[in-house]
């Protein structure tokens, strides 16, 4: 019984989770696991149509931005509670998503992935510009007093940003072993043939684009409180939409679990180099290493160990 | 008498400027095989596209089984039962053989498939065009012969009612052209429609029991082989002036 | 406030600039337009060639457009290089789509990253006798510091045309992605075609980023702005038109220009990617390209 395993296993890293709140009391742990954790989210939802579908969105850190500011000006506005601006960002960003998925009508390949750049700085052209919500300097965001049954508000950050994590695993797990991904994968290997198979293309396709939109935002959304001040040189971040690439690339595309075994990779790579050597040599890290994988092994580890595995077992 | 299967009204498409086909009429009758020829660029594509919902139609109309399909998309008229093979194979390169036939099984099938049994019946398609060995490789390795055979197995599982054949057999050797030739008999004889588009005479004379030629985007001329074969308007079209 | 010296300033600024922006886009035209090739890395090519004039205009005080065009040789063995690794990693084995994009990503990444941990995060410029000057012609204000990339850039596109119209490598590569037919029967190995398609495009990068430095500082994410931008152009001149490229060039650069002249400059940036936005949304061909 696969299935049943695999939701054990979310529940048990859940109640870790908890457990781990209660008793650790060095803020750092949080903060750097809450830096891992949002990378994975991002991974698994780029995979979910760069994988699975074959449309590469170089826009990552647009969807990301939108979850932030969204949440930057809601909180502002109205100072909604966390988990209504969560849902008004991932609405939005689902809306978004639900547009990129139209753009695919018109275009294919690189023509889309570099609409998905555009996107991306339009709308950072837009924040540049938007006062209201600190515009190209920033703007600070408080933290809520009251963090909830925990201690303080980076653990209350912390576990909802790993209930996200293990919801986008298993969207995306859902996504890829069901009737629908099947459809994603012919889309992937052949559109046109796809939709004279019956796959009904553009609606697949839509449902990718926003499950992706959706998760993205939302991601987005708690940022401003975890970093307290919002610019957006750090919402639009170009690491955030490379790791959102490097992550799948690395642990391999064509698996839900791909993005989840590069995303924790990289993201305790990436970490203990920022710690230990400095940030810049980190980003230089990720390069390479993206580059690295894609030239040498375009499956990602995944697909070197199912190539090892066969091989073995052909001996 | 076999009921009229496909109806095919004043079809026109036009590209730009460019006259694809013009006020083309054709029909198809259950169980029946039609060969579509003519030279290159005479519309027979835009033709099989405009059938198979993969461009639609500017003018005219399309009826499939007594029903309107002109404005339906391709995936639609898949559900309903149009098949189509094409002529560059387009496999689904990640898979293998036997996933590829499962995707047709799932979507355009789906209300005519046993969900539980959609490995079993992929198994018995490529056990009957005798490809069964081939179930568990990679359909991106294939020969060109064996993404042919892919192509058409595959038109198979979406269980339709009408296949549309887009040169199965182009760049192939006699002996793999009388392959698939074969391949496509026992198609029909499973009471399948079969439009058959061909540049190699010899398969379309002997496969066809009625031929619609094409010239230009219009139809020049319609009979058994033999009539065909005798038209002056043809041999002029195929031999130029 | 809105008056005719205004305008007319806007509209020469504007052309000046979008003749820079040809020097740019130019590279892009080459290796997107004709190698199928989409090499977002391109701007951060630019961007190392702008380094490169700020390192030995600070050393030797040598003008940075002498220096750009010396330095086109060496960029173009780095571009063949570069086609290489391509060619070996992805043309070879059919990934070029998926993979081939991701790799640029990277690539650009990582020389992006080179340059920051080389020069840091900030502004840096070049110093030549005629950067502060201003040529003026009537109410004309032109700018040397704009007026002679400018130029050098129009004739950097002008050689470029020639190239590709009269020489036999020209047509050969202008022949490589559309016309393989007519490419075997002009004998023309389509691997060096592409090799040597890639080098001049990087080589073009070499004076592109010289000039770029000579107009604004320079720091090493500035490139990425010049994605949208440069796409936009490329995709706006009909995908590989030399002259399109050209043309669609000083198109954005005067429609920046009034932009930034009668909105603020924050603005400029979203126009290259808006009007690209519109182009793929609506013409994907181009407004030179064929229909």
């Amino acid at each position: 019984m696969k299935l049943d395993k695999f939701w054990i296993a979310c529940i048990a890293i859940l109640i870790l989770g908890f457990v781990f709140t209660k008793n650790a009391d060095n803020e750092f742990y949080f903060f750097t696991t809450y830096v891992i954790l949002q990378g994975l989210v991002m991974a698994v939802a780029w995979n979910i149509l760069g994988g699975f579908t074959g449309y590469v969105n170089f826009g990552a850190a647009g969807f990301f931005a939108v979850g932030v500011y969204t949440s930057v000006a809601l909180n502002k506005a109205f100072g909604l509670p966390l988990p209504v601006i969560l849902a008004v960002a991932g609405i939005i960003g689902g809306l978004l998503g639900l547009g990129a998925g139209y753009l695919t009508l018109r275009l294919k390949g690189v023509y889309f992935a570099i609409a998905t750049l555009a996107t991306a700085l339009v709308i950072e052209t837009i924040v540049n510009n938007w006062k209201y919500v600190g515009g190209a300097a920033g703007t600070y965001v408080l933290q809520p007093k009251q963090s909830f049954i925990f201690d303080n508000y980076i653990e209350l950050l912390f576990m909802l940003m790993l209930v996200l994590s293990v919801a986008a695993v298993a969207i995306s797990r859902y996504l890829s072993s069901s009737r629908v991904g099947k459809g994603l994968a012919a889309i992937r290997d052949d559109e046109v043939a796809a939709e004279c198979m019956g796959v009904p293309t553009l609606r697949l396709k839509l449902i990718s684009t926003t499950a992706m939109g959706v998760l993205m935002s939302i991601a987005g959304a708690p940022f401003p409180f975890f970093v307290t001040f919002v610019d957006p040189v750090s919402a639009f971040a170009l690491l955030i939409a490379v790791n959102a690439i490097a992550m799948p690339m690395i642990g391999g595309t064509a698996y839900w679990y791909g993005p989840v075994i590069g995303a924790l990779i990289l993201g305790v790579v990436q970490e203990t180099a920022t710690v230990t050597i400095s940030s810049e040599l980190n980003l230089l890290i990720v390069g390479v290493l993206l580059v690295l994988f894609i030239t040498m092994a375009p499956q990602g580890i995944v697909g070197v160990y199912h190539d090892w595995r066969k091989k073995r077992d052909a001996k | 008498m076999s009921e009229r299967i496909l109806e095919v009204t004043g079809l026109t498409k036009r590209f730009g400027g460019f006259v694809a086909l013009d006020k083309v009429s054709l029909h198809l009758d259950e169980g029946e095989r039609l060969g579509l020829i003519g030279p290159n660029g005479s519309g027979k594509t835009t033709m099989i596209n405009c059938i198979s919902g993969a461009l639609i139609n500017d003018e005219g109309r399309v009826q499939f089984k007594g029903a309107d399909i002109t404005g339906l998309k391709a995936h639609k008229r898949a559900q309903l039962g149009i098949a189509r093979s094409f002529q560059v194979p387009k496999p689904f390169g990640s898979m293998t053989v036997l996933e590829n036939l499962c995707i047709p099984l799932e979507f355009a099938a789906r209300g005519r498939t046993d969900p539980g049994a959609v490995e079993d019946q992929a198994m018995e398609i490529l056990k009957m065009i005798g490809f069964e060995d081939r179930a568990r490789e990679n359909s991106a390795g294939l020969t060109q012969v064996d993404m042919r055979k892919l192509e058409l197995a595959r038109a198979l599982a979406a269980k339709p009612a009408l296949l549309v054949s887009d040169e199965a057999m182009a760049g192939l050797s006699a002996s793999e052209v009388d392959d698939i030739l074969e391949i496509l008999f026992k198609l029909n004889a499973t009471g399948v429609a079969v439009i058959m588009i061909e540049h190699i005479m010899r398969a379309v004379m002997r496969y066809s029991q009625r031929i619609i030629v094409l010239d230009a985007g219009q139809k020049i001329a319609e009979g058994t082989p033999d009539e065909v074969i005798h038209d002056p308007q043809v041999e002029r079209a195929y031999l130029g002036e | 406030m809105f008056t005719f010296d205004l305008l007319i300033n806007a509209v020469a600024a504007g052309l000046m600039l979008g003749g820079f922006y040809a020097a740019v886009a130019i590279g892009l035209s080459i290796t997107f337009g004709q190698l199928d090739i989409v090499n977002i890395a391109h701007p951060t090519f630019v961007i190392l060639g702008s380094f490169v004039a700020f390192v030995i205009n600070e050393s030797f005080g040598i003008d940075p457009v002498l220096i750009g065009v010396v330095f086109m040789p060496i960029f173009y063995f780095l571009g063949m290089g570069l086609y290489q690794i391509y060619y070996v990693s992805f043309e070879k084995t059919g990934q070029e789509s998926l993979s081939g994009l991701a790799f640029f990503f990277g690539l650009m990444f990582i020389l992006e990253v080179l340059m920051i941990l080389a020069f840091g995060v900030d502004y840096r410029l070049v110093s030549a006798a005629y950067i502060g000057e201003t040529l003026h012609i009537g109410p004309l204000d032109l700018p040397l510091r704009m007026l002679i990339p400018a130029v050098a850039a129009t004739l950097m596109t002008i050689a470029v045309v020639l190239y590709m119209s009269k020489t036999f490598m020209g047509k050969a590569i202008m022949a490589v992605s559309q016309d393989r037919l007519a490419l075997q029967l002009m004998g023309a190995d389509p691997i060096r075609v592409k090799r040597i398609a890639l080098g001049i495009a990087i080589a073009t990068a070499a004076l592109a980023g010289a000039l770029l430095i000579i107009i604004q500082p320079v720091e090493p994410s500035v490139g990425r702005l010049y994605i949208g931008r440069i796409f936009a152009i490329v995709v706006l001149g009909g995908m590989g038109s030399i002259s399109g490229t050209f043309f669609a060039a000083i198109l954005i650069g005067v429609v920046e220009s009034f932009i930034a002249t009668f909105y603020g400059p924050s603005w400029a940036p979203a126009v290259g990617f808006g009007i690209l936005l519109l182009t793929l949304a609506i013409r994907p061909q181009g407004l030179f390209g064929r229909a």
